[in-house]
C-alpha cells in the first residue's frame, strides 16, 4: 500500500511531463488528462512500469460533452494496481466530427468489447481494433444512441414547461 | 407454385470443412438470450462467434433523466439472480456521492442481504453446471432453499426477483421479527442440503471428469481479459472487492476468500462452493451484530438524510418536512452535487462498478455500470476453442453469464 497518489504523479510528470494536464482526486481517485494521440503511451507506461504496474482495465467507456467545442467525446479509463490496490482514471478528448482514438486492444483483450461498446453508443472511432462493429445495438443503426444529440423527453429537468407543477 | 430457380449455395459453401452451427439465441442450453456461431468440426469447436444485444435495454440512456431512487429498479435487473447486491451497489455509489454515512447496524443489515443474494447466485449457477453435466436432482435440492431466501426479500422489501430493495441511507422498513425468523430457519436448514449438494457433487466421479479441465483460463489471460469475482479467484488471483476495497463494513467480518488454481469449470465449481460456506459464516457473524444492538438502536435502520431518504408514509401524513421532502424526491427536485465517482461491489459474478458522474444537475449526467459478465464474456471464443460442443455448454453455464447483466 505504499504507492501513493503524489508517487503515481510524480512518476507521470517525469514521463510525459506537461502534457498531461487537469490533475484532481475526486473522492480519492488519481484523474488526469492526456493529449489523444498519448493514450496508448500512457497505457503502456503505467502497464510496464515496475513501480506503477497498473495491469488490470477495470472499465472503459466515453461521455460526450456538446459543449466543449472540439474535444467533445472523453474516452475515460480506469486502471486499477492490483498489487497495492490502487485505482486511476484518465481521460483523453476526441473531436465529435474526426474521433480517431487508438485501440487499447493491443495491451488489454478485455478493451475489445469494452471499446467495441463505446464504439456502438458514441462513435469513437478505435484505430487498430480489429473488429470495430456495434456490439449491443443492430448493425443497421446509423446514429449514435448515446450522444447528447439524441434527448429523451426529461421529466425532472427545471427547463421543462409544465403549467401543472411550475416546472 | 414452384419456384423454377435453383437455389445458389453461398459461394465457398462447398469447399468448406467446417460445419456452421448456431446455438443460440433461443437454445434452451445457454440460459438466456445469447448466439454463438460456432464453426465445428465434427464435434470440436474450431471458432467460436459470440452475439449480444438481444436484451439491451439502454438502461444508461435512460438513467439519465431519472433521479437517484428511480435508477434502482433498473439496476435490479442487470444480474436478476443477485439483484440486491446491485440494489446496495448503486445505494453505496450515490452515498459516496452525496457523503452520506450510513449507521453500522444499516451496514450489517445490508450485508446479509448482500450475502443472502450471493448464496441464491452462487446455488443456481453451480446446480445449473450439475444440470448441464447431467445431474439434475441436485438443483431440485437446492432450488427450494433459494425460495426461503426469497421469501426474506419479501419480508424486507415486498418482491422477490427485481426487488428494488433498500434506499439511499438504508432501508425503507426496519426488518421485521418474521424476517429475522426467516433468516434463522434459512441459516439452519441451508447448511444441511449444502452439505448433501456437496456430497453429491464434489469427488462425484462423472461430474468431475466431465469437468476437471474444461474451459480452463490461466491467470493471466484471465487478468487481461478483466475477469473478475469467482471466475478470477478460480484461475488463482485472490482478488476480492470485499477485501480489497471494503465498503459496507465488511472490515468487520472475518472471511477467507476461496481461490482455485486451474481456472477450469471445476474449480469455478469448488470457489463458488467455498463462497457460499462463507456467506454463511458473514451471515452468522452479521446477524450476531445485529442482535447486539438493543432499545433504540435496533430501530435504526437508515441514515438521518431528510433531503435523500423518502421519508415513511405516516409522517409524509403528519409531517410538514416529510410531506416537503417526500415531495421533493419523489417529483425529481432534488440536486444532485456536481462530481464524478466510481464505485464498485463484489456481485456475484466479480466487480460491478457504477461510475458516475453529476454536473449539478436533478439527473446523472452520465452513468456507466462495470458489468463483469459483458468484460469476461469475451474470452468465451478463446477458452472454448479446441473443445467438444457439450464442454462448451458446461463452460457457458459455469462462468455464469446472465443475460440482463451482459446487455444492460
Amino acid at each position: 500500500m505504499s504507492l501513493t497518489n503524489e508517487i503515481i504523479k510524480q512518476r507521470l510528470v517525469e514521463k510525459f511531463g506537461d502534457q498531461l494536464t487537469d490533475w484532481v482526486e475526486p473522492y480519492g481517485m488519481l484523474t488526469f488528462t492526456a493529449p489523444k494521440d498519448q493514450n496508448l503511451k500512457v497505457l503502456q507506461f503505467l502497464f510496464d512500469d515496475a513501480e506503477l504496474r497498473f495491469q488490470f482495465l477495470t472499465d472503459l467507456q466515453a461521455v460526450h460533452y456538446p459543449a466543449k467545442k472540439g474535444e467533445e467525446l472523453a474516452v475515460v479509463y480506469h486502471l486499477h494496481n492490483l498489487v497495492d490496490n490502487v485505482r486511476i482514471r484518465f481521460k483523453v478528448f476526441a473531436d465529435v466530427t474526426k474521433p480517431d482514438v487508438f485501440s487499447a486492444t493491443a495491451i488489454y483483450q478485455s478493451a475489445n468489447w469494452m471499446e467495441r461498446e463505446t464504439y456502438d453508443f458514441f462513435g469513437v472511432n478505435f484505430v487498430g481494433h480489429p473488429n470495430l462493429i456495434r456490439v449491443l445495438n443492430v448493425d443497421e443503426m446509423d446514429y449514435f444512441p448515446m450522444r447528447k444529440e439524441f434527448p429523451m423527453e426529461e421529466q425532472t429537468r427545471v427547463d421543462k414547461d409544465d403549467a401543472m407543477f411550475g416546472r | 407454385m414452384q419456384s423454377t430457380e435453383h437455389i445458389v449455395l453461398p459461394e465457398g459453401s462447398l469447399e468448406k470443412l467446417t460445419t456452421t452451427l448456431n446455438l443460440g439465441p433461443t437454445h434452451p442450453a445457454t440460459h438466456g438470450v445469447f448466439q454463438n456461431i460456432l464453426e465445428m468440426d465434427g464435434e470440436r469447436i474450431q471458432k467460436a462467434t459470440s452475439t449480444v444485444g438481444y436484451i439491451h435495454r439502454a438502461f444508461e440512456k435512460i438513467a439519465e433523466r431519472r433521479p437517484l431512487y428511480q435508477i434502482t429498479p433498473l439496476t435490479d435487473r442487470l444480474n436478476y439472480c443477485s439483484s440486491p447486491i446491485n440494489n446496495m451497489g448503486w445505494h453505496l455509489t450515490c452515498e459516496k456521492l452525496l457523503g452520506v454515512e450510513t449507521p453500522k447496524r444499516v451496514d450489517y443489515l445490508r450485508i446479509i442481504i448482500m450475502e443472502l443474494a450471493r448464496i441464491s447466485d452462487h446455488l443456481i449457477c453451480n446446480s445449473i453446471v450439475g444440470v448441464d453435466s447431467g445431474a439434475f436432482s441436485g438443483f431440485l435440492y437446492l432450488m427450494q432453499y433459494r425460495e426461503l431466501i426469497y421469501e426474506i426479500y419479501e419480508e424486507v422489501c415486498g418482491s422477490r426477483l427485481t426487488t428494488n430493495i433498500g434506499r439511499i441511507g438504508g432501508f425503507e422498513r426496519n426488518f421485521t421479527n418474521t424476517a429475522f425468523e426467516k433468516l434463522e430457519k434459512f441459516l439452519k436448514e441451508y447448511p444441511v442440503q449444502l452439505k448433501e449438494f456437496e456430497n453429491l457433487f464434489l469427488r462425484n466421479r462423472i461430474f468431475m471428469g466431465r469437468t476437471i479441465g474444461c474451459g480452463p483460463i490461466s491467470a493471466e489471460r484471465a487478468l487481461n481479459y478483466g475477469f473478475t469475482g469467482p471466475n478470477l479467484r478460480a484461475a488463482g488471483v485472490d482478488y476480492d472487492v470485499r477485501v480489497h476495497t471494503p465498503y459496507s463494513s465488511y472490515q468487520d467480518f472475518e472471511f477467507t476468500v476461496p481461490v482455485g488454481s486451474t481456472g477450469d469449470c471445476y474449480d469455478r465449481f469448488l470457489v463458488r462452493n467455498e463462497e457460499m460456506w462463507q456467506s454463511l459464516s458473514i451471515i452468522n457473524q452479521a446477524y450476531k451484530k445485529v442482535q447486539e444492538f438493543k432499545g433504540t438502536e435496533a430501530d435504526i435502520f437508515h441514515a438521518d438524510v431528510p433531503a435523500y431518504y423518502l421519508p415513511e408514509k405516516k409522517d409524509v401524513y403528519t409531517k410538514m418536512e416529510a410531506l416537503i421532502y417526500h415531495f421533493k424526491i419523489i417529483m425529481g427536485e432534488t440536486e444532485i452535487p456536481a462530481g464524478e465517482v466510481y464505485s464498485s461491489v463484489e456481485g456475484a459474478n466479480g466487480e460491478l462498478g457504477f461510475y458516475l458522474i453529476s454536473d449539478g444537475g436533478r439527473t446523472p449526467y452520465r452513468l456507466h455500470f462495470r458489468r463483469p459478465c459483458f468484460i469476461y464474456y469475451q474470452a468465451y471464443p478463446e477458452i472454448t476453442k479446441g473443445s467438444m460442443l457439450s464442454d462448451a455448454i458446461i463452460t457457458m453455464s459455469s462462468l455464469n453469464l446472465i443475460a440482463g447483466e451482459l446487455d444492460a
